[in-house]
């Protein structure tokens, strides 16, 4: 291709991105311009930007808590995920026997099922654990983890079972010869080398939790407890109206994904890749 | 194996499987007893044997059998639209010019949002944006309230999911087309193919495998969609565009109809699997070597 059309394509593409991100753009504007403002001109660039809907968005949504419980409940479950499911495929993988492949077999085989098939079922499942073991499953940040654990275990462990299938068996037999237990041998020689897909399976999971509705709707009900899609489903029942307001309430739950992709932009999209293609 | 070998073994699986055991199997297979009950969800109230009435019930209801086929009209649609445009994108990005990087960070972006905050966003396009634009420039064929006409309403979940997954399939698409050795396209290039025929002979058959991992993410994404159905419609008008999802969460949770509800969402399970497996064994088939 000459120079030209080369330069032309590249013109067109800029042009095609930033028309696909045209969403974004109308919900930045409009969150800076008051009532009258909005319905003039609904595309324009705002006149001042004046942070008054952010103020009050924060406040309404309770922004600050809801971020908070966001990023307890997504870091815990995530870092629980990564060490129970990484431990398990390793000895799903090191230990061949019938058992091991069953187990597996379970896990993939489960990868089918659709939340929705599993809700309500579950629901009671955790409020009989609460009734009879007395163990406070719903309506708590740690009962909202442990179901988070459960549902992302199926595919941590296809990921993990895959990729250690392909680590070399010899390094962990020296270190047994050695003396070191298999706690020691998976933490010290396994664990580190399996650095790729943790981060894989890491931004898979944030990604999913981080932006899941329906289950912590379903186990929080205190308003105290609330997540961010949580906060803005009950932010945008009162607001809707207020499309300045809304718009301002958006961009703040944005935000923190925007500064997640900038840092993480190079594993997010290898982990994606990665992560699909296994 | 030796008695210390297995304790180490239930001390590394134990944990994880006793969690996966409580959330996911045993609400599995205790659903499937719910669906042949009939219980409003309330503990104290008993919880009725009728057998396979819920499933003849379903079977019967417009309301679901309109869903399923809303939500098949919105998985093909989505399905074409969501691959063609991943598809367009990930071709444009890989051809090494200067924005191509930025390019592929923009188209990428929409789908770290959750769909839930999607919806709402494009709430505002679709009703209020719309009809600005349909006021301003006197197309208002096009550009009116899309989201209270049913049809419409039904094409703008499918343009916001489109607008979510179409970055993550190119993903995947770029990931494939640079899996295909240069040389190939090359030769072919040599040979006198052109643009049209490169793509259609040689890049095409060699990103099957890119195709049936797409087809397979977008088809139970799509068939399973519930957080951009409840932001940006939650049904309406009308209920035209309650899709699948969210017809079992309404006869649980709305009407409280748990054994119904719970039957429905079996028949889900069902479809889910039946329809993916089928997708991915009949792409493996025609996956080529080279």
């Amino acid at each position: 291709m000459n120079k030209a059309s080369r330069t032309s394509i590249s013109a067109l593409l800029a042009l095609l991105a930033l028309a696909f991100l045209s969403p974004i753009y109308l919900m930045l504007v409009n969150s800076f311009k008051d009532r009258a403002e909005l319905y003039k001109n609904a595309l324009a660039l705002p006149d001042s930007f004046s942070f008054q809907y952010y103020a009050k968005a924060m406040d309404k949504m309770n922004f600050m808590s809801a971020f908070g419980n966001s990023l307890f409940i997504t870091i815990v479950s995530v870092a629980f995920v990564v060490v129970l499911a990484s431990m398990t495929a390793w000895m799903l993988v090191r230990t061949d026997n019938r058992l091991s492949r069953i187990i597996f077999l379970v896990f993939v085989s489960t990868m089918l099922i659709p939340f929705q098939t599993l809700m309500m079922p579950l629901m009671q499942v955790m409020d009989w654990i609460r009734g009879n073991l007395h163990i406070p499953m719903l309506n708590t940040r740690g009962g909202l983890i442990y179901m988070n654990i459960g549902f992302h275990a199926s595919m941590a462990v296809f990921l993990f079972h895959g990729f250690i299938k392909s680590v070399p068996i010899a390094l962990e037999e020296a270190a047994t010869l050695d003396g070191c237990t298999k706690f020691g041998v998976f933490w010290r020689i396994v664990f580190p080398m399996l650095k790729t897909i943790t981060i894989t399976v890491a931004i898979l999971d944030v990604i999913a939790m981080w932006n899941d509705y329906l289950l912590p709707s379903l186990t929080l009900s205190d308003k105290g407890l609330r997540t961010i899609p949580l906060s803005t489903f009950y932010f945008f029942g009162e607001f809707t109206i207020q499309w300045n307001l809304a718009m301002a309430g958006l961009t703040l739950t944005i935000i923190p994904v925007v500064v997640f992709y900038m840092f993480a932009q190079k594993y997010i999209i290898k982990g994606i890749a990665a992560g699909a293609v296994k | 194996m030796s008695k210390s070998n297995k304790g180490w073994f239930a001390l590394f699986t134990v944990p994880l499987l006793l969690v996966f055991t409580t959330v996911v199997i045993i609400p599995f297979i205790i659903g499937i007893g719910y669906s042949f009950v009939s219980w409003d969800g309330i503990p104290a109230n008993p919880k009725v044997f009728v057998g396979f009435d819920n499933y003849a019930t379903l079977l019967r209801d417009d309301r679901f059998l309109t869903s399923a086929w809303h939500t098949i009209e919105f998985t093909v649609l989505a399905l074409i639209l969501v691959n063609v445009l991943g598809l367009a994108f990930s071709l444009l990005v890989t051809m090494k010019l200067r924005v191509s990087n930025a390019a592929r960070t923009m188209f990428f972006m929409p789908n770290l949002i959750g769909g839930l905050i999607l919806g709402y966003i494009w709430q505002f396009i679709f009703t209020d944006v719309f009809k600005y634009l349909g006021d301003k420039t006197g197309f208002d064929s096009v550009f009116f309230n899309w989201l209270i006409h049913p049809q419409f309403a039904l094409y703008a979940m499918v343009i916001v999911f489109t607008w979510q997954m179409a970055g993550y399939t190119m993903i995947i698409y770029i990931a494939g087309i640079q899996g295909i050795p240069d040389e190939l396209g090359e030769a072919a290039r040599v040979d006198g193919a052109n643009l049209w025929q490169r793509l259609t002979r040689i890049i095409f058959p060699l990103l099957m495998p890119s195709f049936t991992i797409c087809l397979f993410l977008t088809l139970s994404g799509a068939f399973k969609i519930f957080d951009v159905n409840l932001s940006l419609t939650k049904g309406g008008p009308n209920n035209a565009t309650e899709l699948f999802a969210m017809n079992i969460f309404n006869e649980i949770f709305g009407y409280g109809h748990y054994g119904l509800g719970q039957a429905k969402a079996i028949i889900f399970f069902v479809l889910v699997a039946a329809v993916t497996m089928t997708q991915v064994i009949i792409t493996k088939k025609r996956e080529v070597q080279y």
